[in-house]
């Protein structure tokens, strides 16, 4: 960095850089910016940051990051409806989420089978999986997983090792809400079809 | 550098926080790799999947560099594998026993038509496991390995040719056998082009190609054979059993 700078800014800035989004051209520009408004928002962002970085941590049930060791979702009674939704990270999990339309329980698997990465079953979560479902009296588990072919590798290994223990089902695969046919990839135009129901 | 090439994708890898790494199993550019800008995009994610027939330009300034791909798709054969878990599991099998057994950058015409013809089967048609059994015969010749299946090794027979010598991959008769026979590798009347087969002779084929693929892997920096295969395998015995 130049010389004008202070350290101090100096590493803030750098650190800046490394969020996603950022390069050291626009974490300067956010630099500057947080510290014209010092007192309104740089002040409380480093305190919020601050104690969520003393109190985040997993939720030791279904992987959500929370600030307890067991997350809202989960120790929400009402929650416990006997359907877990299985997403691969908490990303996933808060677009479920923000959907509102799934009132059960999560299960974050922290990624998806990978040869490529040497992701082999043992790194993900299936065996806290197979036991919630025997703990908590699910009857459905419903895969939410990435429609690649990791995500649906993943799918059909979770689908063998759940077994008999209760009912499976997976998301849909078709034409996207506001999809037009002329914009989309062939894969999906013949999943759509494959998938297609009686109107 | 530049040229244009026809391929299937074997692999994606994230690179930064929009492109992505993509291998592509080319006709005439073997094993290639190359950077594909906005390559985890919504628009090209669904293109760039592991089997995905692609059209690919690849430049870059000097030919040992890693280079650009520029990507057009051909056709997806994620559809038709999504749903079917043998299938799937095949075609994690075959982008990665092509990963581990092919050098970088180099053409390997016959084992690329035969590769091509195994992935539009996938999910299509029910001879593929045989279809698979048989492409892993080509790999293993394209490496050098090729078995001898035409006649037994020890009487010179052509006739009820049912093991394989697991140290030079030559056929034995029944006769040739003899006190060995115990010592030897099965060979199933699907591996000598023998007509259709039943799951367990694809499973013992598998077991006599995987004995000298395993072989090549010695050779290949004494790996182990892809996880992907052996859960193909492990996923066809279990649909023998089931």
């Amino acid at each position: 960095m130049s010389t004008q700078v202070s350290p101090d800014i100096d590493a803030l800035i750098t650190l800046m850089a490394k969020l996603p989004g950022l390069g050291p051209r626009s974490a300067r520009r956010a630099v500057l910016h947080l510290i014209s408004k010092r007192t309104h928002l740089m002040a409380p962002l480093a305190q919020s940051m601050s104690e969520v970085a003393a109190t985040v941590r997993e939720c030791l049930m279904c992987g959500n990051i929370g600030t307890g060791e067991i997350c809202d979702i989960c120790s929400d009674d009402r929650r416990a409806n006997g359907e877990i939704c299985i997403v691969e990270n908490v990303s996933d999990l808060w677009a479920m989420e923000r959907a509102m339309v799934f009132r059960g329980r999560y299960h974050v698997l922290g990624g998806t089978l990978s040869a490529l990465d040497d992701i082999g079953p043992e790194q993900l979560r299936i065996p806290k999986l197979l036991d919630r479902i025997t703990t908590e009296s699910i009857t459905e588990v419903i895969l939410a997983l990435n429609a690649t072919i990791d995500g649906q590798t993943t799918a059909h290994y979770i689908a063998d090792e759940v077994g008999e223990r209760c009912m499976i089902s997976s998301l849909a695969q078709g034409v996207p809400i506001g999809g037009e046919l002329d914009y989309l990839d062939d894969g999906t135009i013949t999943a759509a079809l494959n998938a297609r129901k009686r109107i | 550098m530049e040229w244009r090439d026809q391929g299937a994708i074997l692999s994606v890898r994230k690179h930064g926080e929009t492109s992505a790494i993509v291998e592509v199993f080319t006709g005439m550019h073997g094993r290639h790799s190359g950077v594909v800008r906005g390559g985890i995009s919504r628009k090209l994610t669904p293109v760039l999947q592991p089997g995905s027939q692609v059209e690919v330009t690849w430049r870059a300034r000097l030919e040992d560099h890693l280079g650009t791909f520029v990507v057009e798709p051909v056709r997806s054969r994620t559809a038709a594998v999504m749903n079917d878990r043998l299938a799937l599991s095949g075609l994690n099998a075959i982008t990665a026993m092509l990963r581990f057994c092919l050098p970088e950058r180099e053409p390997h015409a016959q084992v690329y038509a035969g590769s091509i013809q195994l992935l539009d089967m996938l999910g299509v048609s029910r001879d593929w496991v045989l279809a698979y059994l048989r492409w892993e015969l080509m790999l293993l010749e394209e490496m050098g390995f090729a078995l001898d299946l035409s006649r037994c090794a020890v009487t010179g027979s052509f006739d009820d040719l049912i093991y394989v010598s697991p140290r030079t991959g030559r056929a034995v008769s029944r006769a040739g056998a003899g006190d060995w026979a115990d010592k030897l590798l099965p060979l199933p009347l699907c591996l000598l082009g023998q007509g259709g087969a039943e799951t367990g002779e694809l499973l013992q084929g598998l077991t006599t190609t995987g004995h000298f693929l395993n072989l090549l892997a010695q050779d290949l920096g004494n790996r182990p054979l892809p996880d992907a295969r052996n859960r193909f395998i492990d996923l066809l015995a279990r649909t023998e059993r089931d």
